[in-house]
């Protein structure tokens, strides 16, 4: 099992920067879990980026826990760092009514594909990003396609069935 | 020396046949399909044309990059809704005679692939001339489908292959996709004014139109 206490260490200097910033904190498997509120997340994530040496941005991915769950959707971060080698997670709650994130695009360039990725399979609309097109389905998809109410076989009359 | 002797010996000079027949005969013998893989069943395409299965002994070896010197369009493997008006699309700058093969299950019906994201069977894009069922099919049935499309061929006639006919024109949209010129807003504003964005009027068309 991975160490770590210096993941949680980072954890505890963020939350005496700012104790709104850390809504919840999960230690399993080895790996650090973070539940961000969701005003604060680029607020997180340039700290992060800029005081604790995660200058990268491994992946970026949004998740639907189910339609009768709430919130319904949460997005990932996992965060990455070429200086000291340690991986963190930041999780954004997001309800289903409102399904919507401020963009990241500004600390990271790479969030951009990302987020596009996300908007376009789950309808999580980040805001203030610069080019928030669908990026995998074509352009005239109907729906988004990982949200766990979508017919596997789409909507007519597109599925050409 | 071999067999010519003997054939010179035996034939006339001049002999009478249908043009058809001879047309047909020239045009089975040299299938050039377009290069077009799109999945696993590619790796069998490519296999077809190996030295252990040597498509060239029935002409049909010569892959072609650019769609216009193709005569055989072989779809090996499943075609995805954002692949579709681009399949189309090579489809349409094929020059006449043209031929289709959909190779595999994925191409045929859509496979183990019933989603969203999949083309259920190519046939809803493109005519289709020989099915190959198999996931992916040996590159022995891949061969005996390019022989299965030279008898096909030689039953044809030149009369049926003329211009593209209007259902099958690049004009003809397909169902429920939009076609991939649709991104920019100078092209949405010509298709609007029912210009067609990318093509500068074919020989053919000038032709039909006047």
């Amino acid at each position: 099992m991975a160490d770590t206490s210096r993941l949680l260490e980072i954890v505890e200097k963020l939350r005496t920067q700012n104790s709104a910033w850390i809504k919840e904190t999960k230690n399993a498997l080895g790996e650090v879990t973070v539940t961000v509120p969701r005003e604060h997340i680029v607020d997180v994530c340039w700290v992060a980026k800029t005081q604790h040496g995660f200058d990268m941005l491994a992946d970026l991915c949004g998740a639907d826990q189910g339609v009768e769950e709430s919130p319904r959707f949460e997005v990932n971060y996992h965060l990455f760092s070429t200086k000291h080698h340690q991986r963190l997670r930041l999780k954004v709650l997001v309800e289903e009514d409102e399904p919507k994130v401020p963009t990241v695009t500004s600390v990271w360039k790479t969030a951009n594909w990302h987020e596009r990725e996300t908007f376009d399979l789950l309808g999580i609309v980040f805001e203030n990003h610069p080019d928030l097109r669908r990026i995998l389905l074509p352009s005239d998809f109907d729906g988004h396609a990982l949200r766990k109410d979508y017919p596997l076989r789409g909507f007519e009359p597109y599925s050409l069935t | 020396m071999g067999l010519e002797n003997t054939l010179v010996e035996s034939l006339p000079d001049i002999i009478t046949v249908k043009l058809d027949a001879v047309v047909n005969w020239a045009r089975k013998s040299s299938l050039w399909p377009a290069t077009f893989g799109l999945a696993c069943c590619a790796i069998e395409m490519m296999n077809s044309v190996s030295a252990r299965n040597d498509l060239s002994r029935f002409g049909a070896e010569t892959f072609r990059a650019s769609p216009r010197q193709a005569d055989v369009m072989i779809v090996s493997g499943r075609v995805s809704r954002k692949m579709a008006p681009v399949l189309r699309r090579i489809y349409d700058q094929m020059p006449e005679p043209k031929w289709v093969i959909s190779m595999g299950a994925c191409a045929t019906s859509g496979g183990v692939f019933d989603n969203y994201a999949i083309v259920q069977g190519v046939d809803k894009v493109v005519p289709v001339d020989v099915y190959v069922p198999g996931c992916p099919p040996r590159p022995e049935m891949l061969v005996h489908a390019i022989l299965m499309l030279q008898d096909k061929v030689m039953k044809e006639s030149m009369k049926d292959r003329r211009d593209t006919i209007a259902g099958e024109s690049r004009d003809a949209m397909v169902p429920g996709t939009l076609p991939v010129t649709i991104d920019t807003a100078l092209e949405a504003e010509m298709i609007s004014e029912g210009k067609n964005p990318y093509s500068v009027a074919s020989k053919h068309e000038r032709r039909r139109s006047s």
